[in-house]
């Protein structure tokens, strides 16, 4: 038993760990080899591919550490993400995002290489189409602050989402503040 | 930019585009040691900043290492004596629909996945040499041994 472990380990030709999440929401990773499926849906669930096939096991966050601390601490920083308001049917800032703004200047100040996200978003008044265009707008008006406050061009995008990603649900037809805003992701 | 907003809302319609550069899809975002970006014929310094495109390949050397961010909020990190092919990569910003397929010729890769596989199970692919890796979410790790 000792032996056959051993003859595995050394004729390791890859290994898969599924990490925790930071939020604990479900998750997953799904492993194809030849015909078999392995399912990695906890914390740590691993599998090895040897010579012999698949071969699932729990991996530890010691293992995970040692071969893959490299990798990990080179992972790119998370983006923040901040949010403003918009005057309904338009695309002008409510006056409490005004110093939202200057936040994001701060959080891409500190980081080496910012590109910025832009994303707007629409309450479901109207349809995909108006939305869509009024999200795209929003977001093309937040762009072009941005840029005349000093960040280049080439390191914001922008895109709309229309009524598809709403902060608070709402049957269609419904106008509410809080969804007409748009996403500042700085990363 | 130099184009209307309406212009613009067409061109997302129209392609699975995210911007006017719409041939970048990530950027590297760190990088420590020997980082080099194979495109095409030609062989790129892995600097952090480097904008990336499809069909790229990085490699890392013994003391390499490299943080990459898609445009899609995906997260890849590779360490040392890593070959990471970004083999394709579709996103729509509007949808948050796409496709992403990378793959792990060899070393080790960490993985932090983003809009595409939150908006599609199974949209986002991580190949190795012996398997293939079908992402729900979000982080995990994977490696692959000579």
């Amino acid at each position: 038993m000792l032996l056959t472990s051993t003859l595995i380990a050394c004729a390791n030709r890859g290994t898969v760990v599924l990490l925790p999440e930071k939020d604990g929401k479900p998750t997953a990773v799904v492993v194809k080899e030849n015909d078999r499926e392995t399912v990695l849906d906890k914390p740590y669930a691993a599998v090895r591919q040897t010579p012999f096939g698949a071969r699932p096991f729990m991996s530890t966050p010691e293992e995970v550490a040692t071969k893959f601390g490299a990798a990990l601490a080179s992972q790119p920083q998370r983006a923040v993400s901040f949010t403003l308001y918009f005057v309904e049917g338009k695309d002008e800032f409510a006056d409490e995002s005004k110093r939202v703004v200057e936040s994001i200047f701060s959080e891409i100040a500190k980081r080496p290489v910012p590109d910025v996200i832009v994303i707007g978003h629409t309450d479901a008044v109207g349809s995909d189409q108006i939305n869509d265009a009024l999200a795209r707008q929003r977001a093309e008006a937040v762009r072009a602050e941005l840029i005349r406050r000093g960040v280049a061009p080439e390191n914001i995008q922008a895109s709309g989402r229309g009524k598809r990603e709403p902060l608070v649900p709402t049957p269609d037809g419904v106008a509410e503040p809080r969804n007409r805003r748009v996403e500042i992701f700085v990363r | 930019m130099g184009r209307t907003s309406t212009c613009c809302v067409c061109v997302a319609f129209a392609f699975f585009a995210v911007s006017a550069n719409a041939v970048d899809i990530g950027q590297i975002k760190t990088s420590k040691g020997s980082v080099t970006v194979e495109r095409a014929t030609q062989s790129l310094p892995g600097a952090i900043g480097t904008r990336l495109q499809t069909s790229d390949v990085i490699t890392t050397g013994n003391d390499g290492a490299v943080g990459i961010t898609m445009s899609d909020d995906s997260l890849l990190s590779a360490g040392p004596n890593s070959t990471l092919a970004l083999d394709r990569f579709a996103f729509d910003s509007t949808t948050n629909q796409g496709k992403f397929d990378a793959s792990l010729r060899k070393g080790s890769l960490s993985v932090i996945s983003g809009r595409i596989a939150k908006q599609s199970a199974d949209a986002m692919t991580v190949r190795t040499p012996n398997a293939i890796l079908g992402v729900r979410g979000t982080e995990f790790v994977v490696s692959v041994d000579e």
